[in-house]
């Protein structure tokens, strides 16, 4: 093998900085790559990094920007959109907390079981972050189940031709023992879709970290995105353990929050991206919206029909839905409701602990 | 073969177009030994680069075909226990039951599943279709696999590839597959092909089919994916349109022959009623 040109080993150090082949065994397999193609032609250069480097379609445009960047003569900036750098103290929401209703100051917190339910049932807008990450702790976020093909081996049940066979190979050939298998019970899938926009931004940061709550208890089988002006995938930053780095995280990753809402539209790109590949077939699906939409409602009308079909349960989630009052007059949660298993309130911990129950039993 | 070009041309030879990035990939995956993992929209030709790369190797398909509860019994071996119980039977009747275990669990008695069949036939290409489809607790035991070209048999010992198979993996994305078999592999994102592409791929396929109304039939499935259709047609499903064209012999794609044959092309009735309510003479114009 030649030695890199000194230009790619740069380039390495580029795409180490913006998060591509952080990993040793990727700058690996990329160093290896280089070393079978004929680096003095840009196509095979890009070829073997992308192929070595990249892990999804979403990795590619960084490391398109970041190839121009850097034969292009400029380093791409690497400041703003860099790796998480660990932050161990800062215990910053992302939107200012709004004080209640009453807009009184949060009252001192005295710990005790009293006061706890009194916050349960309060507006998360108007919990201080310690309060909140308290509360959160406190949520049972298991998920919900469903029944998978594969079996397990049971006291009763089907009966198990494998084991029962292999029973009588193990006494010469007499039956001696039936074996039987039964159904598993497996996580069912669960999507959270929440509207971070301009009208949904005093709850953005609570909605956000319950779902951080939620995807940390069973990872593999929930999935989160933002709805606003675009969709956006989050589930990857809120697998992180520590919830302020994946809450800086997932806030880095969303472009559009408290801009505008165009729910049809990004519904649809969750379907079409996502939902219809298998995403959102049988899983639970929860959107937390107000409902204000912006664009055409009928379009969300039959996205919500389209998602309906898909799913296994759809619920939304309405913070508002829990102030006295409240009557679903939006435009956007009209055209909805009609394709809705459950319109639920989810302004307080206490209702996102009920709707969690929902989820369970859907 | 030594460089990407050369790879591309044999790929074209047995009847497989693939543009620089493609090839590249096949052309990594096979000499630095590592699973390539593809990813993309269907039909776009995931499954059909394995088989042509098989074809253009001149070695042997081995497919597994992912599904929900997948397990080792099924992708790696089983006993093949009714073979092994007349043997049990034959033995006892003859009265020379000392011993049997081992008689029994030899590789005889070990019927081969796909991911087994892989590690016996050297130099074979391997095809996991569709991995995101498989349970993830399947990856782990899928990785081992892989990454160490052995299987081991509690009851035979270790059975390990002479000459690695050449492995592709695809996936339509349905869920994310562990970054840990990932890691493994190579990666590779495959679009739909450009027009020029489309048309040269449709008259590859089907020799038959005139320049003219391969472009044809190429325009309008562009178009198509450019409207917003729940299933954008893939390659696939422009072979599919352009076979049902030759079968009715329709040597010109004109509206009353794109109405009679939309079945074969776009899957949705929803999809079907938006592309005729923008209407035909628009997308073939």
């Amino acid at each position: 093998m030649t030695d890199p040109l000194p230009g790619l080993t740069g380039f390495a150090e580029v795409l180490r900085r913006i998060g591509l082949g952080a990993d040793p065994s990727r700058a690996q397999a990329y160093l290896e790559a280089l070393s079978h193609v004929d680096v003095a032609e840009p196509g095979q250069v890009y070829w073997a990094g992308r192929l070595s480097l990249c892990a999804e379609p979403d990795d590619i445009p960084a490391y398109d920007a970041a190839f121009a960047a850097w034969f292009g003569g400029t380093p791409p900036r690497v400041t703003s959109n860099g790796r998480t750098r660990r932050r161990t103290t800062v215990s910053a929401p992302l939107v200012a907390p709004v004080s209640g209703e009453g807009s009184e100051p949060a009252p001192e917190l005295h710990v005790a079981a009293s006061d706890a339910e009194i916050l349960r049932r309060r507006d998360v807008t108007a919990l201080d972050g310690a309060a909140l990450k308290e509360l959160l702790a406190t949520l049972r976020t298991d998920p919900p189940l469903r029944r998978s093909v594969r079996t397990r081996r049971a006291p009763k049940g089907l009966l198990d031709p494998d084991e029962t066979l292999r029973e009588l190979l193990r006494s010469g050939g007499e039956p001696v023992r039936l074996r039987y298998r039964r159904k598993r019970l497996r996580p069912r899938r669960l999507v959270l879709l929440i509207d971070v926009s301009g009208s949904m931004s005093p709850y953005a940061d609570a909605l956000l970290r319950f779902a951080h709550a939620v995807v940390r208890r069973s990872p593999p089988s929930t999935e989160a995105f933002t709805l606003g002006t675009r969709l956006t995938r989050v589930s990857r930053q809120l697998r992180m353990r520590d919830p302020e780095q994946a809450l800086a995280a997932a806030a880095r990753a969303v472009p559009d929050f408290a801009g505008g809402t165009r729910l049809g539209e990004t519904v649809r790109a969750f379907l079409d991206r996502w939902g219809q590949r298998g995403l959102a077939r049988q899983a639970v699906t929860v959107v937390f919206s107000d409902g204000w939409e912006r664009g055409d409602a009928a379009l969300l009308g039959e996205q919500l029909a389209r998602l309906r079909r898909l799913a296994h349960a759809v619920l939304w989630v309405n913070p508002h839905a829990g102030r006295s009052g409240y009557a679903p007059v939006q435009s956007g949660i009209r055209a909805a409701l009609p394709h809705v298993d459950r319109l639920l309130a989810g302004h307080s911990l206490a209702t996102l602990d009920e709707l969690l129950t929902e989820v369970r039993r859907a | 073969m030594d460089t990407p070009g050369e790879l591309a041309a044999a790929l074209d030879r047995v009847g497989y177009l693939a543009d620089e990035g493609l090839a590249t990939a096949a052309f990594l995956a096979l000499r630095m030994r590592r699973p390539l993992f593809c990813e993309g929209e269907p039909g776009t030709g995931k499954t059909a680069l394995a088989r042509a790369l098989a074809d253009a190797l001149g070695t042997p398909l081995i497919r597994l075909q992912c599904h929900e509860g997948i397990d080792a019994a099924r992708a790696l071996y089983d006993w093949d226990f009714p073979r092994q119980l007349l043997h049990l039977r034959a033995l006892e009747a003859q009265g020379r039951t000392e011993g049997a275990e081992a008689e029994l669990f030899t590789r005889r008695f070990l019927l081969a599943r796909p991911l087994l069949q892989a590690l016996e036939t050297p130099g074979c290409v391997l095809l996991v279709d569709e991995i995101d489809r498989a349970d993830d607790e399947f990856e782990a035991f899928l990785l081992e696999v892989l990454s160490e070209h052995a299987v081991s048999i509690p009851e035979l010992g270790e059975i390990r590839a002479a000459e690695p198979p050449v492995v592709v993996l695809t996936s339509n994305r349905t869920r994310e597959v562990h970054d840990a078999v990932k890691r493994r592999c190579l990666y590779h994102w495959l679009e739909h092909p450009g027009l020029a592409r489309e048309v040269a791929i449709l008259r590859r396929r089907l020799p038959e089919l005139t320049q003219a109304l391969a472009t044809q039939v190429a325009t309008a499935v562009s178009r198509m994916r450019a409207a917003e259709l729940l299933k954008p047609p893939g390659v696939a499903e422009s072979l599919d349109w352009a076979q049902a064209l030759l079968a009715l012999d329709r040597p010109v794609l004109d509206v009353e022959a794109a109405a009679i044959t939309l079945g074969a092309v776009l899957k949705y009735r929803e999809d079907a009623d938006r592309v005729v309510a923008a209407g035909l003479d628009a997308l073939l114009a």
